[in-house]
């Protein structure tokens, strides 16, 4: 039995050093030295402070803005340090309900279904650009500025398949928002 | 379902074949203990490690002596990670202050990460420091993985050699397989996710003030170390409760069809590695075709049943065409979800970039499905292979039944002896699923922790022992698995899907070691043929469906039916 035990202590040591503790911190050095922008979470800065990170959905609730898709997350929705999915099956009540009574609130027709229901992660940080067009009404009139701009910022905006391919077209809500407020500041 | 969503299917599945053939001709160069181009720099570090372990890479094990190698490494890599888990709070790299791990839920973790589970009780950002991560997780994410193609390659040394005991050095073929195979391709698909976009730092979580004035506080971490080696090993633990659907470990198409591939490869691959080193390639050839057919037929029905959506939203006023979107990233579009769910528990990886509790019926009907049939499709890294054999040696002792003839594989004579310990591997998958299943669906202690009610509910537990024995790690997440009696019962359920499995396994390969090989003759049933691709699928799809049909037919297709009927629970 020996023979097995000695190996198994040996080489789960020896391993773990290799592979718990160097692989992982060459890795990070190569990365932080090479690509520390994304290395770092991708963050955006305005004016020396840090706004987020342009790959995480954060929340937005005032009629300036446009809105992300509704989260999951807990205690409160878009919690970057706690990503959860409602996790609700297709024959839940809960969900039918909320879907049913977000879309209620939007109009009730033709609702793009990122609109009224959660992503996996709780951070998605894209709307669909048909979800983006239907909030142009609302933001151009708590803007006061023309709802024609505001279709040529998010067409600008607008993230298309590459090559018409690879990837689905999206719009990056905290990009969107950022170069709303560079077009059409608000009163502070 | 769109053209361009096939489009992107298809392109990632072709990806991944043509990798099979050079990785596959790599990894037959290293099992079979040859010089590769990467032995200058890792022979040294090879021999350095054989010396401090007192490993003689010519003694080779029978195979008993393998079986237990490979038990007494699981059980150090258990042991180490359990406390690893429960002393992370005196531990360094723990930015965040956490404590220790409470023991059941450690007890989980260690031994979802040893079987190559990565069952995830755990939520990664909340709950485990980046030493924890890094030192526990990352390593069991190769160590497990290693293990796997060990145990397979000692299965096929069986088909190769004649009238021996000697199966190889699980010693050796672990080192090799972790050295040759796994981290070199980690240390890539690392880099490439960095550039991607996922992080890779040291760091606390960072605060931001979001534009409407808010703090959002955001946890980084080294996140592309770990989800790299998480898919090319098939192990599907993420850094993050959400898995491959947050942002940070798949921030764009790209690095989604990165992670498909990253995690199909080295399965299929040893597809290939198997047909060259028993020197018949179209062997290899045909098991992956058996994969492909059954991963194209299941992508296919998950993407149809999420594009038709679910009739109970579209009456609030849903734009009808976008499908299913509920639990799921507006980034990825339904192909690339569906493809993924049907991969993720083909392969025993158990990643998911949509929340496989919020899928339709059907669709969260055919990972459940495909995990089911005992996750040959191609399987977790060197598990799928091992398998994939065990299915193969039952279709042809059906074949010869029908036939009248002694079957054989390979030029093995398959006897009583090799078709009693396939059905002991077989079985153990039911009645560790089905046993657990039925005993949780009528305790209060069971059934409280569901978040669905209806069909739903029992789809939750029944998903989670499915996942757990067939070693996935995927989950509809609605179940609350962080309890006791889940922690308890979904770990004994991992380590008998794993090792109740081994066992038979390596016993099959040394009795047919001892066995010469004896040429084909006009009376062999051909085993390379589309006539044996099908005679295999109908193997798995009888093994899987009669086994588990009721137990579907209570969860997600009642609740299909329940669907169409305008009934919510």
């Amino acid at each position: 039995m020996l023979n097995h035990i000695r190996p198994a202590l040996v080489l789960t040591v020896t391993l773990t050093l290799l592979l718990g503790v160097a692989y992982p911190l060459a890795i990070t050095g190569v990365s932080q030295a090479a690509l520390p922008y994304q290395a770092n979470g991708s963050r955006i800065e305005r004016d020396g402070t840090v706004i987020g990170s342009t790959l995480i959905g954060q929340n937005f609730t005032g009629p300036t803005y446009f809105w992300p898709r509704p989260s999951a997350t807990g205690p409160d929705p878009y919690n970057a340090a706690a990503s959860s999915g409602s996790n609700y099956g297709p024959t839940d009540k809960r969900l039918v309900d909320r879907v049913a009574e977000a879309s209620q609130q939007l109009g009730g027709q033709n609702i793009p279904a990122d609109a009224v229901t959660t992503s996996a992660s709780g951070l998605d940080p894209d709307i669909t650009p048909a979800n983006a067009q239907m909030q142009v009404a609302r933001v151009a009139q708590a803007r006061g500025i023309e709802a024609g701009r505001l279709e040529e910022l998010i067409a600008s905006m607008t993230q298309l398949p590459v090559l018409g391919i690879f990837g689905e077209p999206r719009v990056n809500v905290l990009a969107l928002n950022l170069a709303l407020d560079e077009l059409a500041p608000e009163a502070r | 379902m769109t053209i361009i969503g096939w489009v992107q299917i298809g392109l990632v599945l072709i990806a991944t074949l043509l990798l099979a053939k050079p990785l596959g001709l790599y990894m037959a160069r290293v099992f079979s203990g040859e010089r590769t181009w990467l032995s200058p720099v890792l022979s040294p570090v090879e021999t350095g490690f054989y010396k401090l372990a007192g490993v003689r890479r010519e003694d080779e094990q029978g195979c008993l002596s393998y079986t237990f190698s490979v038990l007494a490494f699981s059980l150090a890599g258990l042991l180490a990670l359990f406390a690893i888990l429960r002393l992370q709070g005196v531990l360094p790299f723990n930015p965040q202050g956490f404590g220790p791990v409470a023991p059941d839920l450690a007890f989980n973790t260690a031994v979802s990460f040893v079987t190559n589970t990565n069952w995830q009780n755990y939520a990664g950002e909340s709950t485990l420091s980046n030493f924890s991560q890094m030192a526990g997780l990352t390593v069991q994410n190769f160590l497990s993985a290693a293990t796997g193609i060990a145990v397979a390659m000692a299965v096929t040394r069986a088909f190769i050699r004649s009238k021996t005991s000697a199966l190889g050095n699980f010693w050796v073929d672990m080192t090799r397989a972790t050295l040759y195979v796994l981290l070199p391709l980690a240390i890539i698909v690392a880099l490439a996710f960095v550039a991607l976009g996922l992080p890779q730092n040291l760091d606390a979580n960072f605060v931001a003030t979001t534009l409407e004035g808010a703090q959002q506080t955001i946890a980084t971490g080294p996140v592309a170390s770990q989800e790299a080696i998480k898919q090319l090993g098939t192990n599907g633990g993420g850094f993050f409760n959400v898995n491959a659907a947050h942002p940070f470990e798949n921030p764009n198409a790209f690095s989604n069809y990165l992670n498909i591939i990253a995690m199909l490869s080295i399965s299929l691959a040893l597809v290939y590695s198997f047909g060259q080193m028993v020197g018949n390639r179209r062997q290899g050839w045909a098991l992956i075709s058996v994969t492909i057919i059954m991963l194209v037929v299941g992508t296919g029905v998950v993407f149809w049943a999420e594009t038709a959506g679910n009739p109970l939203l579209h009456g609030a006023g849903l734009d009808v065409a976008m499908g299913n979107f509920e639990g799921k990233e507006v980034r990825f579009g339904q192909s690339m979800n569906a493809l993924y769910a049907a991969v993720t528990t083909g392969l025993s990886d158990g990643g998911v970039n949509a929340m496989h509790s919020s899928l339709t019926p059907l669709g969260g009907l055919v990972p459940m499905f495909l995990m089911q049939l005992g996750e040959v499709l191609p399987g977790g890294v060197g598990s799928g292979l091992y398998g994939m054999l065990v299915f193969a040696i039952l279709a042809v002792f059906v074949a010869g039944l029908m036939v009248g003839r002694t079957p054989e594989f390979m030029g093995k004579k398959i006897e009583a002896r090799e078709m009693k310990l396939a059905m002991l591997a077989i079985l153990i998958l039911p009645f560790v699923i089905l046993g657990f299943t039925a005993i949780s669906a009528v305790a209060e202690f069971g059934v409280s922790p569901i978040l669905t009610p209806g069909p739903h509910g029992l789809s939750e537990i029944l998903y989670a022992f499915t996942s757990a024995a067939g070693n996935n790690g995927s989950a509809f997440g609605g179940l609350t698995g962080n309890t006791p009696w889940y922690n308890t019962t979904l770990g004994i359920a991992m380590m008998l899907g794993r090792f109740a499995y081994i066992v038979p396994v390596l016993a099959i390969a040394g009795s047919l070691a001892a066995k010469p090989r004896v040429p084909a003759s006009s009376g062999t049933f051909p085993t390379d043929r589309p006539l044996f691709v099908g005679l295999i699928i109908g193997i798995i799809l009888i093994m899987g469906g009669l086994q588990f049909f009721p137990a579907l037919a209570l969860g997600p297709i009642a609740e299909h039916f329940a669907m169409l009927a305008g009934q919510s629970f």
